[in-house]
């Protein structure tokens, strides 16, 4: 055991797997969820976790770079602007159906 | 070697991350779930703080716990009742949802740790050597080989036509 701790590296698998848990959560919360605005939340997971990849591949990888970096600030603002619209259109929707289930958004059928 | 404390941190970290993850998928009062995804990024937080990507962590605080948990939690309050319990799943549309996710967590596990190229201990690094605010802020605004100011300015004017289609699709007839 102690040895264990003695030899114990932060190596990039420890961050990937973590990373790797928070995208199927969120591909289960997509899959399962019927309310918008959770499905938009299981959206968020996903986007969080490849975020995440980036930047532990650029620290990992190329250390001294910092395109990775770079990719995770724009895509946090992308992720920003994509979560107002989103929610703009939502807010819209619950005006028209009176109800953000998906089930029942079916105005748009013909 | 590592010091008994990071070892602690990273274990803390990694598992918040995990366990609120899976709550914020699964709770079924849907206050809390945006409450699980908040702890999950602060999470994320954590962990580009802890690979030394301070301004990064410091965005993903501001942006994503400041901007967007907020916007999520005023639109939940507008569009449902927050006491509610969402319906109960069907069983089998569960089972689908599961067996996705993990045949998925499955085969990308499986082929990370294959690659044994990919499994890297973190580099040692002089503080030089990692991104400062200075050369953040010179590379973001530099028109140089390594310059971000296009993608830069592609930013700004999607969040003008951001700002502008929010208006527009949300405004009252």
């Amino acid at each position: 055991m102690l040895d264990l701790l003695n030899n114990f590296q932060l190596n990039s698998l420890m961050f990937l797997i973590p990373s790797l848990f928070m995208f199927c959560c969120g591909v289960y919360g997509f899959l399962t969820r019927r309310n918008m605005i959770a499905m938009l939340i299981s959206l968020e997971l996903m986007l969080n976790s490849v975020d995440m990849n980036f930047v532990v591949f650029n620290r990992f990888l190329c250390p001294g770079e910092m395109e990775g970096m770079f990719f995770t600030l724009f895509a946090i603002a992308i992720a920003a602007a994509e979560t107002a619209v989103a929610i703009a259109i939502i807010i819209n929707a619950y005006r028209i159906a009176k109800d953000i289930d998906v089930k029942d958004l079916t105005k748009m059928k013909f | 070697m590592e010091s008994l404390l990071s070892i602690m941190i990273y274990v803390v970290v990694a598992l918040s991350i995990m366990i609120f993850s899976v709550l914020a998928v699964t709770t079924r009062k849907i206050l809390r779930s945006a409450t699980f995804l908040l702890f999950a990024l602060f999470g994320t937080a954590a962990v580009y703080f802890m690979l030394g990507y301070q301004f990064l962590g410091g965005v993903q605080i501001a942006v994503y716990a400041g901007g967007i948990v907020v916007l999520f939690v005023f639109s939940i309050l507008l569009t449902s009742h927050p006491g509610d319990n969402s319906s109960k799943l069907e069983s089998k549309k569960k089972a689908l949802g599961l067996i996705g996710a993990i045949a998925m967590f499955v085969v990308c596990a499986w082929s990370l740790i294959s690659r044994c190229s990919l499994i890297k201990t973190l580099p040692d690094l002089g503080e030089a050597e990692l991104p400062t605010m200075s050369q953040i802020g010179n590379d973001l605004l530099s028109s140089g080989s390594n310059g971000y100011l296009l993608p830069f300015e592609a930013i700004s004017v999607l969040l003008l036509a951001c700002i502008i289609g929010g208006i527009v699709v949300a405004r009252k007839k």
